[in-house]
């Protein structure tokens, strides 16, 4: 029931080299039909509404005052009446080492987000599928998926709480172990530990709730592969191999491709919090989101601003770049 | 669909001669067994920890002697926490985020992800433009905050002093559930649709008595979403709350876990329990409401999320 665009008329219309009369009478047409589907349609408009004026009140009015990344910001002055000043907060922004060592960061941490935290969930789906005890199953998954439900602030703290040691009261039992076999302490504190602490709680967060999609890609596949595979004399490692990893391809070359897509957009709250038990671990933890939570929230919010709108600006790319050889590769894409 | 395909998988186990395995299957199997096992127990042991931490005596928990069953049983600790009135007033304000919140959201996304879904109303890839152009550029922290600042300063010149609602309603929805919700809505099979249109159904009625029964599965997952995201949220609730009556749980557990963390403060002792013992009995406090609903919802999401959000 689309629009009527009486497309055979117009093509006719042309053919027979219609006067301007008959071709605004078909445009007229054309626009009084548009005109009937959306009165037609109203109740779709009324739905959609709410919805509208959300995006517009706080997704689209944050992003047009974006535009205090080009001028010096002034509370008092708001957003609109504030002075421009070119480019001038970028000027700043790009001269700080600060910045520049966030950025890296921000790289850095998502970098080994991919490496250690990508596979991860392939191979427990790997490990799950061989899992045909129905009970166990459940219990496993259950249990797997449910770190991903706790919050960032507890999860945080728990991490916190397990990794104390060294001279403090109530040290953890992660702590107390490293601290006697390697002499580590004060992990949650220490620049060098941070990357490891961020990855490995990720990948018990995320770990099983992430192995969902592979799973599902893996249960798709159809028992017949195997028996043949069986039959042919395959062993384990060469059903995986020929016929696990082919049949799943597509969701993993998919998923990767997303992955690298979101490597700017790393959740900011749980570095924000790891920081508030670490503060000398600024030199690597420091993310741009974090750098500008840090320093631009009261004050220079322009400054701030031209942060945010440089890493949005380049996820950005990242995401339709990444989605865009996904649909190539694989007719597949997020959006 | 993933259990028929599991069942599949048993029949030919079963009817075919092969219920040998093969040394390679058996040793892969015995190694998935070992690491899936494994791996639930540490997502497991970290709960546990939390919760024998909170049961355990002053003296077991200051020493590190917790390691996984909690040392001399006490419930002081969780009694000082549920007896405590701050402790209620933020609990009653997460409950609060969490009840409106998630109907507010979904009433905007089931609605909304309705209309994306019916791709003849004119203006349909717009409209669905707008909200996935939200998903590839966010405005960052600052505009965002200096947004939710106005919200706030502007429900307060309005007579909304509580500023649990500018969590409510700032917070909103999120871009990805509304569209799980549409591809579900989009599956309906359209001469489900087209029957209802001939009898006389509108768009109300077609999305109440038939999108909606048949999308139960995603809407109770997105529902789900959106509570869980309530509940936890921390960040901008932080932000955006500043009477201290209006703080949510995670806020107040977080404002408390830094006054007990601090090196610099002496811990004060208690005849019977440690002060981190209330840290966690606070933890255990906000995880059962979440550990009671889990399981209820858990296998919806499975048949709900995977690949929702992908489209062929």
């Amino acid at each position: 029931m689309a629009a009527t665009t009486n497309e055979p008329q117009v093509k006719k219309a042309f053919d027979q080299r219609a006067s301007n009369d008959e071709v605004e009478a078909i445009e007229r047409e054309h626009w009084r039909g548009i005109l009937r589907d959306i009165v037609r349609d109203w109740r779709l408009y009324l739905m959609f509404l709410p919805l509208l004026l959300f995006l517009i009140l706080w997704k689209y009015l944050p992003i047009s005052s974006m535009i205090i990344a080009f001028k010096y910001y002034l509370p008092t002055d708001g957003v609109y009446g504030s002075v421009f000043t070119g480019l001038s907060n970028y000027q700043t922004l790009l001269s700080t080492g600060a910045f520049w060592s966030a950025f890296r960061n921000t790289f850095i941490l998502s970098f080994y987000g991919l490496c250690f935290g990508f596979p991860f969930p392939i191979i427990l789906a790997l490990f799950f599928s061989e899992i045909k005890n129905r009970i166990v199953l459940s219990v496993v998954q259950v249990l797997t998926y449910l770190p991903k439900f706790i919050s960032t602030v507890v999860m945080v703290s728990i991490v916190a709480m397990l990794i104390r040691a060294g001279g403090v009261s109530s040290p953890g039992p992660i702590g107390s172990l490293l601290q006697s076999w390697f002499g580590w302490s004060d992990l949650i504190n220490d620049p060098k530990a941070f990357r490891a602490i961020y990855t490995i709680s990720g990948i018990w967060q995320t770990g099983g709730y992430s192995s969902i999609v592979y799973f599902a890609a893996i249960l798709a596949i159809s028992p017949t592969n195997y028996e043949a595979a069986r039959i042919d004399g395959a062993n384990k490692m060469q059903q995986l191999r020929y016929v696990t990893i082919p049949g799943m391809a597509g969701t993993l070359v998919i998923m990767l491709i997303l992955n690298i897509g979101q490597l700017l957009t790393i959740g900011y709250e749980k570095v924000y919090l790891l920081q508030t038990y670490g503060t000398d671990t600024y030199e690597t933890s420091e993310i741009v989101a974090t750098y500008v939570i840090h320093g631009f929230m009261t004050a220079q919010q322009g400054v701030g601003t031209a942060a945010d709108m440089f890493n949005s600006l380049l996820s950005m790319v990242l995401v339709l770049g990444s989605n865009k050889i996904a649909k190539k590769v694989s007719n597949t894409s997020l959006f | 669909m993933e259990t028929s395909v599991n069942k599949n998988v048993y029949k030919v186990k079963k009817d075919s001669a092969f219920d040998r395995l093969d040394p390679s299957e058996l040793v892969f199997k015995i190694i998935s067994y070992t690491f899936v096992i494994v791996f639930a127990i540490l997502c497991l042991y970290p709960l546990v920890y939390c919760l024998s931490g909170a049961i355990s005596g002053a003296e077991a928990v200051e020493n590190g002697d917790i390691i996984l069953w909690p040392v001399d049983v006490q419930f002081d600790a969780f009694a000082a926490v549920v007896s405590n009135r701050t402790f209620w007033i933020a609990y009653c304000s997460t409950i609060f985020i969490t009840l409106y919140g998630t109907i507010y959201a979904m009433i905007l996304s089931v609605l909304g992800g309705y209309a994306l879904s019916r791709k003849n109303m004119f203006g349909n890839k717009f409209f669905n433009f707008l909200l996935i152009f939200t998903m590839w550029f966010t405005a960052g922290t600052i505009p965002m905050y200096l947004n939710y600042a106005d919200t706030r300063d502007f429900f307060t010149s309005i007579g909304i002093a509580d500023q649990k609602w500018t969590v409510v309603i700032a917070m909103g929805m999120a871009a990805f559930n509304i569209i799980l919700l549409r591809n579900a809505f989009e599956s309906v099979p359209k001469e489900i649709n087209e029957a209802a249109i001939v009898d006389g159904a509108n768009d109300f009625q077609i999305m109440s008595k038939i999108a909606v029964p048949m999308s139960k599965a995603t809407i109770a997952t997105v529902a789900l979403f959106y509570g869980i995201s309530r509940w936890n949220g921390y960040f901008w609730a932080s932000r955006i709350v500043q009477n201290s009556n209006d703080q949510p749980l995670q806020v107040y557990i977080q404002s408390w876990i830094a006054v007990y963390t601090d090196p610099d403060r002496v811990p004060v002792s208690y005849d019977t329990y440690s002060e981190m013992s209330i840290v966690y009995s606070m933890i255990i406090a906000a995880i059962i409401p979440i550990l009671i609903i889990y399981p209820f919802i858990q296998k919806y999401f499975a048949a709900g999320v995977n690949m929702g959000g992908v489209k062929e």
